[in-house]
């Protein structure tokens, strides 16, 4: 049998705004202190009316420029009704018809295939956040508590069209749509303090005598962290084979499903199905004017975005020229890691240099730290002074990463380590590369008249080059920052010639 | 003093001059709730203590020679959907029987502000969804000039407090008439502001886009005194409009030149009382005597007013009232088999029969199938009815016709009749989907003795001009100063 | 006319319980009412936008700025039930 899965995505961001979206309580992550960040409005107490939070709108509509999405110079407020405990007005104040924003696209890369493709978004809309229930877990039918606290938060929904062919393909979406968004810094997305949660709509086209036939689509509800998200979706397109061969219910034939993910058992799982279909009455929020936004406010909004992330890459590779792989691991790692990288290579002036340096010496000292770039103690301007020295020939690799230690054990001691503390220490342990080769000579001179060295020498004059290796080590030991491979050739030149 | 007796001018005048303090005023009232509160039944409750220590207050600023506001010593009767922190604030349901906002509304805070002095919670139709008061869940309310008879509505408690002098001043909220119809019912002034004019905010919503707060008094100066205290624009109600405020009481006086009046032909079709129609074509006569132009003038789309309006605040009622489930606040059932029944159980319990028939029609006209059909349509013809009006005003000042084509009906005449108790606001509604401000004047009586009440209208934001054109038919008129026999 | 499975759908929606017989009356005076409302039937509107706000009023909007929340006592002062932290219901059925 032959099919291709089509998936879906609903993504929900919450945006990092100071206040609620229609009032002034606090938009913080607090579970342990339910209903504290609560007033009239959120709680929807009789007579509480919502006023727009313009940041947020600002925020969504940078986000929107991010996303490729066309922007609205019109938008409106629309009432989603529908009862839950953890919405007290029994509506969500949401958009309908009339969207801040629509018909956009991000493009993945497939680590698997290498494959680069571009989903394609629908819209991307502004409504406030529901609170939260909890459900008592005892199994006794107790009370659910329910918790305002994120009541009326600002909630951005970013709808995908059915693009996306593999679960696979749905993680990295996700992925990218994340580290875009912190780039911007709109959201932290942070899928287990749910600030980025998603829903997923899976079926399956099945190509059968030479005949495409689509099966019913499934929403998968409440996916909270990458894995699950893949999981999910793999699990969802075996289960709907599975369904299609011994059912072969099509597109129609059922009303939509709605399933949950149980991630202990790596299962997805029918969810009692409404009894009465969803019917959300939406109409225009009387209680909110229209809002409308100029091309030149577009435009000022605009000035205010970072270089995006698919851009960074491609400039990495084309104007640095670091592999892929090492361009993607630099942007991966979040704008503040990419900015470390960039300040680097500005003062060192070698992009390969710094993301070796990057990759490896201070990625493994932020592993071993378990710390993020924002907490390492070495600037960026103080490791590319290090290695602007290296670049030019001041000091050694091999001085630089002495330099770098000494950097780390100076700041681990307290002090602040500067572009001036790289000099320092480099004249204090004279790692200053020997450049001065009347220096070197006499060194040599001394090592190869030294008795103890007479069968190196003649083992060197003889030809049995690997023979040197004793001698240059003889002589950078008395001729710290001294560069081994001029070392050498020094050596050889005096014994052969 | 016959300080009940006394306009708002006059006792605002007595207290300045020492002839009376505010106290005093306040007692004057608290004692005529005491012997005629029950039989008119207006208030829902009654602030005793904390009025007279706002009274108190007001003449210890008064003795230390602190600035007091516009309204100083006056008592209002609130209309009890408009939020009051600390007193209970029930809209005559049994849902919010036992409210108690922890805010108050923009007005109340306006009132304090100007250092009026809140005397108690006004009756209403359940949630304002009425035109006779006889929706409260919680009490009756009698109109003070004949007691078998209604207020009107849904500001009713605030009329009647007004007619019955047990308040000097009231505030009301008018969504399809519910201010301007009362007025009339009980002989007092009671208007409607532009939309936008007043901050909504703290009053508890039925029908968001058409409600507006407004002013009660015996006379117009009184209400453009009041208006002049509550208006403005309030960063918390976004559809409140950034205008200045007039300063409606210092020109009150002063008449309109060259005044056009036009008579809206709609306004006396089938169904006028005899003697509301001589009534109001003897009040026209008056701006004829004083020079005004008067002409007929068609607003053709007041047939579809009434249909229009039902289906608009049916619809916006339906959700604005969806919140009062029994979870956050309000009425929880006793009995119920689980979550969704207790929403329904809890609903049926709270809600009387009228606002469970708006709910029902707002839900339909809403529901997917049908909002094309009732509620779009509702929208597209609200339109139309905006422009009749600003075409006539094209031509005209201000507009006039009765207030409401009967006087006072009996106390349960209509209840059964919802459709023909719908059809009494017919001359109030359309200024309401228009969103142009209203003001109803006494302009005479009926035979059995029922007051009669003017209507004028004029373009948004046009108060200033409709309270000196109402002044000016007030100045040569005495219905203001009649007063129901037993106040 | 509405059935009187059609009114007992809006109820439903309306989140009312209903008797049989006030379905029954509120039925028959939705029919009168809607029957009264098909006079708009004479109304062409095809070329008119709807007026959902009378105001000519855009862009209200508050600076994102935090304010003092209630204290969680007075959030909670007006609940029918609660723990002191939380608002209390009866066991929430998913998705029910």
């Amino acid at each position: 049998m032959e099919f291709t899965p089509i998936i879906g995505l609903e993504v929900h961001v919450q945006l990092l705004t100071k206040s609620k979206l229609f009032c002034g309580c606090p938009n913080l992550f607090n579970p342990d202190n339910p209903n504290v960040q609560t007033c009239p409005v959120c709680i929807g107490l009789p007579g509480s009316l919502p006023v727009m939070n313009q940041e947020a709108l600002r925020l969504s509509q940078k986000t929107a420029m991010a996303l490729n999405l066309n922007l609205a110079n019109f938008t409106k407020w629309d009432r989603k009704q529908y009862y839950y405990p953890d919405l007290p007005k029994a509506y969500q104040i949401s958009q309908f018809d009339l969207p801040f924003s629509y018909d956009g696209w991000v493009e993945v890369t497939l680590p698997s295939s290498g494959e680069t493709t571009k989903v394609r978004l629908i819209r991307a809309h502004l409504e406030e956040d529901a609170g939260k229930n909890m459900h008592d877990e005892s199994g006794r039918g107790g009370d659910s508590k329910v918790d305002l606290n994120r009541t009326g938060t600002p909630l951005l929904e970013i709808v995908s069209e059915p693009d996306i062919r593999s679960a696979e393909e749905a993680r990295v979406f996700l992925e990218e749509l994340r580290l875009l968004l912190r780039y911007i810094e709109v959201s932290d997305c942070n899928m287990q303090e749910g600030s980025m949660r998603c829903d997923a709509n899976v079926n399956l086209h099945v190509h059968e005598d030479g005949e495409k036939i689509p099966t019913p689509i499934v929403e998968v509800k409440n996916l909270n962290s990458f894995r699950g998200v893949e999981a999910a979706i793999e699990h969802e397109i075996k289960r709907q084979i599975k369904a299609w061969e011994t059912d072969r219910k099509r597109i129609g034939d059922v009303p939509k499903e709605t399933r949950g993910w149980d991630a202990d058992r790596g299962q997805t799982f029918g969810q009692r199905g409404k009894e009465d279909a969803a019917d959300y009455r939406y109409f225009p929020d009387p209680d909110l004017v229209p809002v409308t936004t100029t091309d030149e406010q577009f435009d000022a909004i605009r000035a205010t975005l970072c270089v995006f992330p698919a851009d960074r890459r491609n400039s990495y590779v084309s104007d640095l020229g670091l592999s892929d792989y090492d361009a993607s691991v630099i942007v991966d790692q979040g704008r503040e890691y990419a900015d470390y990288f960039d300040e680097v290579t500005s003062v060192c002036g070698d992009g390969k240099q710094a993301a070796n340096w990057l990759t490896q010496d201070v990625q493994r000292e932020l592993n071993d730290r378990k710390i993020e770039i924002a907490e390492f103690s070495i600037l960026a301007s103080v490791l590319g002074t290090v290695l602007q020295k290296i670049v030019k020939g001041e000091i050694t690799i091999k001085s630089g990463r002495a330099v770098f230690t000494e950097l780390l054990a100076q700041s681990d001691d307290g002090s602040d380590v500067t572009a001036n503390s790289v000099d320092t220490i480099i004249a204090d342990k004279g790692l200053g590369k020997v450049q001065d080769t009347g220096k070197i000579d006499i060194a040599i001179q001394a090592v190869i008249g030294n008795e103890r060295n007479a069968k190196a020498v003649e083992d060197v004059r003889g030809g049995k080059q690997q023979a040197v290796g004793p001698l240059i080590g003889q002589v950078m030991r008395e001729l710290k920052g001294a560069d081994a491979g001029s070392v050498r050739q020094m050596i050889i030149d005096k014994l052969t010639s | 003093m016959d300080i009940t007796g006394s306009t708002t001018g006059q006792l605002l005048d007595a207290m300045q001059n020492g002839t009376v303090s505010a106290v005093e005023v306040t007692q004057a009232y608290l004692n005529e709730i005491s012997a005629h509160g029950e039989t008119v039944g207006a208030f829902l409750s009654v602030d005793s203590e904390g009025s007279l220590t706002q009274a108190a207050e007001v003449d210890r600023k008064r003795s230390s020679g602190e600035s007091l506001g516009k309204l100083a010593g006056l008592p209002v009767a609130v209309k009890d959907n408009i939020c009051t922190k600390g007193l209970a604030t029930t809209c005559a349901s049994r849902m919010l029987e036992n409210f108690v906002p922890p805010y108050d509304a923009h007005v109340t805070t306006q009132l304090q502000n100007a250092d009026a002095i809140i005397i108690g919670k006004a009756n209403l139709d359940e949630f304002a969804m009425g035109s006779s008061t006889e929706n409260s869940a919680l009490q009756v309310t009698r109109n003070p000039w004949n007691i078998d008879h209604a207020p009107g509505g849904s500001s009713g408690g605030s009329a009647a407090a007004v007619g019955a002098r047990l308040a000097s001043m009231g505030i009301g909220s008018d969504t399809g008439g519910s201010i301007r119809q009362p007025a009339s019912f009980c002989g007092v002034v009671g208007m409607k502001p532009t939309y936008g004019r007043v901050s909504r905010y703290g009053l508890v919503a039925f029908a968001s886009s058409l409600d507006q707060i407004g002013p009660f008094a015996t006379d117009v100066t009184g209400t453009a005194r009041l208006l002049e205290s509550i208006a403005g624009y309030d960063v918390r109600d976004s559809t409140s409009v950034d205008r200045p405020v007039p300063g409606y009481s210092a020109t009150v006086e002063q008449p309109l030149e060259n005044l056009r009046v036009g008579v809206v032909s709609e306004f006396f079709g089938e169904g006028i009382d005899s003697d509301v129609d001589a009534s109001i074509r003897a009040a026209i006569d008056v701006y004829r005597s004083l020079g005004a132009e008067v002409s007929e003038v068609s607003l053709p789309h007041t047939r579809y007013a009434v249909a229009t309006y039902y289906l608009i605040a049916c619809s916006e009622a339906s959700s604005n009232l969806a919140r009062y489930d029994g979870v956050h606040y309000g009425r929880r059932a006793e009995q119920f088999e689980n979550m969704i029944d207790m929403y329904a159980a809890s609903r049926a319990e709270g809600f009387g029969a009228e606002v469970k028939r708006r709910i029902m029609l707002g839900v339909f006209a809403l529901s997917e199938g049908y909002s094309d059909q009732y509620y779009l349509k509702g929208l597209k013809v609200r339109r139309l009815i905006r422009n009749d009006f600003d075409a006539a005003f094209e031509n005209v000042d201000v507009l006039a016709g009765p207030t409401c084509p009967t006087p006072a009906f009996k106390i349960g005449e209509l209840v059964d009749d919802p459709l023909q108790m719908y059809l009494s606001d017919i001359c109030t509604i359309s200024a309401n989907l228009a969103g142009i401000p209203g003001v109803s004047v006494p302009a005479g009586f009926s035979s059995n003795g029922l007051p009669i009440g003017l209507q004028l209208l004029a373009g948004p934001f046009e108060e200033e001009k409709l309270l000196r054109a109402a002044r000016m038919f007030e100045r040569e008129t005495v219905w203001h100063t009649k007063r129901p026999s037993f106040s | 006319m509405l059935s009187p499975e059609d009114v007992q759908k809006v109820a439903t929606l309306a989140r009312l319980k209903l008797s049989e017989e006030e379905l029954e009356q509120i039925g028959h005076q939705l029919g009168e009412i809607l029957d009264y409302v098909a006079v708009l039937d004479e109304v062409d509107v095809s070329e008119v936008e709807p007026m959902a706000h009378v105001a000519d009023v855009f862009n209200a909007f508050r600076a994102d700025e935090t304010r003092v929340s209630l204290p969680r006592e007075e959030s909670l002062s007006n609940a029918p039930k609660t723990d002191g932290k939380y608002f209390l219901v009866p066991q929430i059925l998913e998705n029910a």
